[in-house]
């Protein structure tokens, strides 16, 4: 708790806010379960004192700014991790958001711990523990950043046979409750209309069965393809657990891959379903 | 295949554009080119108004075979709309074999407004390829 990146960032929250800078800074506050950390919203200099960082702050906070009532406060001040930044970068990129309705406060990040105390999945794989796209960086440079290689944990089911592989995943898209949360979770699903929510025609069935479990998942994770920054909240926030980091690492392994693409913290790379080359591979293509 | 499937004759289910490979396939059609029956057209602008739920869709509704067909790279009429939908395919395929569909039940291709010909064997080719392959069950068993 007594983390130096906690004074630090009330320190900068205070003087955001009484300087009039920002309407409100959203940080993170001590929770009430677990001693996980929880998202909160500090309008006052004195309320900034309830923030805190530690290895718990494991929400990603960019969610926030997906909702025009955030934004519409006026400009807010952010605590970001780096995987946090580059949901960030990605509204930026997507023109969701300007760079002056933020005030970035990007912290360096040896990894954050999940409900159980374990290193998050996300965080063994984290490219940004030193984020490069801020107002403010707070904490000491982090030494390692680790390779994006997921080969390792999709093996065991690229090996799989096809039906082992349908199989598998039926029983994880069974679980599914539909309940968007993953959605909901997920800083860059901000369509204002989702395609799960079209009726004329429906497109994607909406009860809890196989057929509309099936492919509610499998468009997730596709609409995601390219623009996931890869923070985990959707994993997090499924409240049955189906492994959906799986199939967004998948695509991320296959865009780079193919188009030599990865999501970073620059707003002007160019994302790879929005452009094309002539000479793509298409080895499938007859 | 099992016993019960001798006899099966697949559906398959053809999202073609309108300029190429639509044309492709009326062109074997005036030209009286034989093919099997098998495949439903849905006739599309461009390979670029792909959605890859046009694809779920399709076995949904009981489909055992998909093809996708427009027109070669650098003929679009739109200019671009199949170099977007080789990107967006490349990558939908690769997702949807990770969680287990079969590959073999989708086929890509180019056909021009004068390869009538490459229409017949690509239709030919795949209806056989999706017979032996049999009714696609695990679909049809979570569409129920
Ligand atoms: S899909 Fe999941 S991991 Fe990717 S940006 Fe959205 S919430 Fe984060
Ligand atoms: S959070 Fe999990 S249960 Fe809820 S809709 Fe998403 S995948 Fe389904
Ligand atoms: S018009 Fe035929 S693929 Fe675009």
């Amino acid at each position: 708790m007594n983390d130096e990146r906690t004074l630090k960032i009330r320190e900068i929250a205070k003087e955001l806010l009484s300087k009039g800078e920002i309407a409100v800074f959203i940080g993170y506050g001590k929770g009430t379960c677990n001693g996980k950390a929880r998202p909160i919203f500090v309008r006052t200099p004195e309320e900034a004192d309830e923030l805190i960082f530690d290895s718990t702050c494991s929400n990603n906070l960019v969610t926030y700014l997906k909702f025009p009532a955030v934004r519409d406060e006026g400009v807010v001040g952010i605590v970001v991790k780096g995987c946090d930044a580059k949901a960030l970068v990605g509204l930026i990129r997507e023109s969701q958001l300007m760079r002056e309705q933020v005030r970035i406060v990007a912290v360096t990040c040896e990894g954050v711990v999940a409900d159980d105390g374990q290193l998050q999945l996300r965080c063994q794989y984290c490219d940004v523990a030193n984020p490069t796209f801020y107002d403010f960086l707070v904490g000491s440079p982090v030494e390692d950043q680790k390779p994006r290689d997921f080969s390792g944990l999709l093996e065991k089911y690229e090996t799989m046979s096809v039906e082992e592989r349908w199989e598998f995943w039926q029983s994880q898209f069974e679980k599914c409750i539909r309940c968007y949360a993953c959605r909901q979770a997920c800083p860059l699903c901000y369509c204002t209309r989702c395609i799960v929510e079209k009726n004329q025609p429906q497109w994607i069935e909406t009860s809890s069965h196989l057929r509309g479990n099936f492919a509610w998942n499998i468009i997730r994770a596709f609409h995601l393809a390219g623009r996931c920054a890869g923070c985990g909240a959707c994993e997090d926030a499924c409240p049955v657990d189906i492994p959906l980091m799986l199939l967004n690492y998948k695509l991320e392994k296959e865009i780079w891959d193919y188009f030599h693409y990865r999501v970073d913290l620059d707003p002007e790379s160019v994302p790879p379903f929005t452009t094309f080359k002539t000479d793509d591979r298409g080895e499938f293509i007859l | 295949m099992s016993e019960a499937d001798q006899g099966f004759e697949p559906h398959i289910v053809a999202f073609i554009c309108n300029w190429c490979t639509y044309a492709g396939a009326d062109l074997a059609g005036t030209s009286r080119m034989q093919y099997q029956p098998n495949v439903r057209v849905i006739r599309i602008p461009c390979t670029g108004r792909m959605d890859p739920l046009f694809v779920l869709k399709a076995f949904e509704r009981g489909a055992d075979g998909v093809l996708i067909s427009g027109c070669h790279p650098g003929d679009c009429h739109y200019g671009e709309g199949n170099y977007h939908a080789r990107r967006k395919f490349a990558i939908f395929r690769k997702l949807l074999e990770f969680v287990g569909i079969d590959l073999a039940r989708i086929q890509f291709s180019w056909i021009s407004a004068a390869e009538g010909g490459k229409w017949v064997s690509v239709i030919e080719d795949f209806t056989n390829r999706v017979r032996a392959l049999g009714p696609y069950r695990a679909y049809q068993e979570i569409s129920l």
